[in-house]
C-alpha cells in the first residue's frame, strides 16, 4: 500500500518534470523576436505587441522588463532584438540605432486639497533635495512636506534626477515607492506628500502641478514649453531588419501611434524619426 | 529504487538551499571586499548611482520594526498562549485555534494593503508623520508573528507534566500563581524559541513592509518616521539593479542569511533544552 502511494507520487513528480519541458520546448519552436528594457515602456510594449500578432498571427514578440540600462546592454550582447529605454543614450551608447517610438512628461503632483498649483523648477529642486522643509515657505499651510521619490534604478527616477535635479541629490528621508502607481496611492492619501509620476497615470484624485507657470497638458509639451518630458525610445544593434523591422514599421503606424496617444503617452509622428 | 529515488529527491530540496547560499554568497560577498565590511556594514548613506553603499540605516530598520512587532506580539501572544491552555472552554478553544491558523495562511500582502488602508491613515492623522512609518509596520508584524508565537507557546506549556499544575495547587497557591510562578518558567525555553522564531519572521517579510514602511534611507529617529529593512532594501531595488547595484543587493542577503542563521540555530538549540 505504501509503496503503491510512492509509486503514485514518483509517476506524478516524473509527469510534471515531462510536462513542463514540453511546453518549454514548445515555446521556444515558435519564432520571434525579444523586446526588452524599461518597465515605463515595457506595458506599452506590450500593448503594441498583442496588437501585432493578432494581426501577424505567425509571429511572436517576447518582451521583457528589466530597465533601460539593461535592455541598451541586451542590444549589444545580441541577447534582444529590440531594448526599450526610457532615457537617452549616453556615452558608447550612442553608436546603436534609435527611434523614439514617443514621449512621456513627468508630472509633479500633489493632493487635491494642497493649494499649491504652481511651482517654479528651481523651487521644486529645492523641495526634493530637502532644503525646503516646510509648505509653509512656499504659500502653503505649516506642514512638513512629504517627499515621495522612486528607487534607484527606476528610469522615471533617473529622468527626474536629470530633468529636474540636475548634479543635486534627492534627500535621502524621502519615501520611496516602487511604482507610479505607488507614488499616486501615497499622495492620494497625504495632503502634504509631493511626488512625480508619468502623465499618462495622472487621475483625478492627483493634481499635477504646473511648472513655472506651465501646465503639463499635450500641447505645451508638443511646443517644448514644458520640459520634463524624456523619451520612449526603442534602440536597436544597426539598421533594423527583418522581423524587428517589421514591429517597428507597425508600431510607427498612426494606428500604433494613435493607440499610445490614447494611453497617455505624447506622440509627434511628424517628427518622431531620429537617429 | 523508490528508496533511492526518493533519497535523491530528498537532497534536491537541501541542494537548493546550498545553491542558494553559494548563490548569494558568490554574488554578494566581492562587493563587500570591494568597498570594505566596515563601510558596507556601518555606512549611512545607501546612495547606488554614486556607488555609496551603506547598510546600517536598513540594520537599524530591521531591528527597530522587529523590536516594535515582538513589543506587541509578546505580550499578545503569550497571553493568548496561556489562556487557551489554562481557562478556555472547549469551544472557545475550537473556535479560537483555527482563527489563529487563519492569521497564518492569510497572504502578507493583505496585510499590507490593510495596513495602507486602515492603519496608515490612522497614525497620520493622529500622531503625525507620513503615515508610512515604523510604528504601522510594527504593529502589522505585531499580528503577521503572533501565529507563531501562540501555538509554540501553546505547545510548550501543554507538555509540562500535569504534576507541576497539581503540585502548585497543592502548596496553597492560586491558579494565576501557578501559572507565573511554576508554568511559565517550566516551559521558558519553548516559549523564548517561539519569540526567536517570531522574530525571524518579523525580520524576514518583505510585501507587508514595502508597501507600509516608506522604504526612506535615512537613519530613523522615532517610531513615526520611515524605515527601510534588509529584506525590503532587496525586494524594493532589484528590479532594476544592475553591476555593483545588483551585488550589493546579493550583499545585503548574505547579512540578512547570517542574522536569520544565528536566530534560527538558537531557537534550535533553547528548543532542544525543553526536556530538561
Amino acid at each position: 500500500m505504501k509503496a503503491g502511494l510512492m509509486k503514485i507520487y514518483l509517476s506524478s513528480f516524473i509527469l510534471f518534470i515531462v510536462i513542463i519541458s514540453t511546453t518549454m520546448g514548445c515555446q521556444r519552436s515558435k519564432a520571434g523576436i525579444t523586446v526588452a528594457g524599461s518597465t515605463s515602456v515595457e506595458p506599452f510594449t506590450e500593448l503594441l505587441a498583442e496588437e501585432y500578432m493578432h494581426l501577424h498571427p505567425r509571429s511572436h514578440i517576447y518582451v521583457q522588463g528589466g530597465g533601460s540600462s539593461a535592455g541598451i546592454e541586451a542590444v549589444r550582447s545580441g541577447v534582444a532584438h529590440i531594448g526599450m529605454s526610457s532615457r537617452s543614450l549616453i556615452g558608447g551608447e550612442k553608436s546603436l540605432y534609435t527611434v523614439t517610438i514617443a514621449r512621456d512628461a513627468i508630472a509633479i503632483v500633489v493632493h487635491p486639497k494642497n493649494p499649491a498649483i504652481d511651482l517654479p523648477l528651481v523651487k521644486v529642486r529645492e523641495v526634493f533635495t530637502g532644503r525646503i522643509k516646510n509648505w509653509k515657505e512656499l504659500g502653503g499651510a505649516d506642514r512638513t512636506i512629504t517627499l515621495v521619490t522612486r528607487e534607484e534604478g527606476s528610469g522615471t527616477r533617473e529622468a527626474f534626477q536629470k530633468l529636474v535635479m540636475g548634479k543635486e541629490e534627492i534627500a535621502l528621508e524621502a519615501l520611496v515607492q516602487d511604482s507610479n502607481g505607488a507614488i499616486r496611492q501615497v499622495v492620494t492619501g497625504d495632503p502634504n506628500a509631493i511626488g512625480y509620476i508619468s502623465l499618462g497615470l495622472v487621475n483625478e484624485k492627483v493634481k499635477a502641478l504646473k511648472i513655472s507657470g506651465t501646465e503639463p497638458r499635450l500641447e505645451n509639451i508638443e511646443s517644448g514649453r514644458y520640459h520634463l518630458v524624456r523619451p520612449f525610445l526603442f534602440v536597436f544593434n544597426g539598421e533594423p531588419s527583418g522581423e524587428a523591422k517589421s514591429f517597428l514599421d507597425f508600431v510607427m503606424s498612426p494606428e500604433a501611434q494613435k493607440l499610445l496617444a490614447r494611453e497617455g503617452l505624447v506622440t509627434s509622428p511628424s517628427k518622431s524619426r531620429e537617429d | 529504487m523508490i528508496e533511492k529515488s526518493l533519497l535523491l529527491i530528498a537532497l534536491s530540496s537541501i541542494s537548493v538551499l546550498a545553491l542558494i547560499a553559494f548563490f548569494i554568497f558568490g554574488e554578494g560577498l566581492p562587493l563587500i571586499w570591494k568597498i570594505g565590511p566596515k563601510a558596507f556594514l556601518f555606512g549611512e548613506r545607501w546612495v547606488p548611482s554614486k556607488g555609496e553603499f551603506g547598510i546600517l540605516p536598513m540594520i537599524i530598520g530591521s531591528f527597530w520594526v522587529t523590536f516594535g512587532a515582538l513589543l506587541l506580539g509578546i505580550p499578545l501572544g503569550l497571553a493568548c498562549s496561556i489562556f487557551l491552555c489554562e481557562w478556555a472552554p472547549p469551544l472557545a478553544g475550537t473556535l479560537l485555534r483555527p482563527a489563529i491558523q487563519l492569521l497564518a495562511a492569510i497572504p502578507s500582502v493583505i496585510y499590507g494593503f490593510w495596513g495602507l488602508v486602515v492603519l496608515v491613515p490612522l497614525v497620520r492623522n493622529h500622531l503625525g508623520g507620513p503615515g508610512l512609518s515604523i510604528l504601522s509596520g510594527s504593529v502589522i508584524l505585531g499580528f503577521m508573528i503572533l501565529p507563531t508565537i501562540i501555538s509554540i507557546s501553546e505547545d510548550s506549556l501543554r507538555a509540562l507534566p500535569p504534576s507541576y499544575k497539581a503540585g502548585g495547587l497543592a502548596l496553597g497557591a492560586t491558579h494565576w500563581q501557578t501559572i507565573w510562578r511554576v508554568l511559565i518558567p517550566a516551559a521558558r525555553s519553548g516559549i523564548v524559541a517561539s519569540i526567536i522564531l517570531g522574530m525571524g519572521r518579523a525580520l524576514g517579510e518583505t510585501m507587508a513592509m514595502i508597501m507600509i514602511l516608506g522604504n526612506a534611507v535615512k537613519m530613523p529617529s522615532s517610531f513615526l518616521d520611515s524605515a527601510r529593512t534588509l529584506t525590503t532594501n532587496i525586494g524594493i531595488e532589484m528590479g532594476y539593479a544592475s553591476g555593483d547595484h545588483r551585488q550589493a543587493l546579493f550583499a545585503t542577503g548574505v547579512i540578512l542569511f547570517f542574522i536569520i542563521m544565528i536566530l534560527n540555530s538558537s531557537a534550535i538549540v533553547l528548543s532542544r533544552r525543553r526536556g530538561d
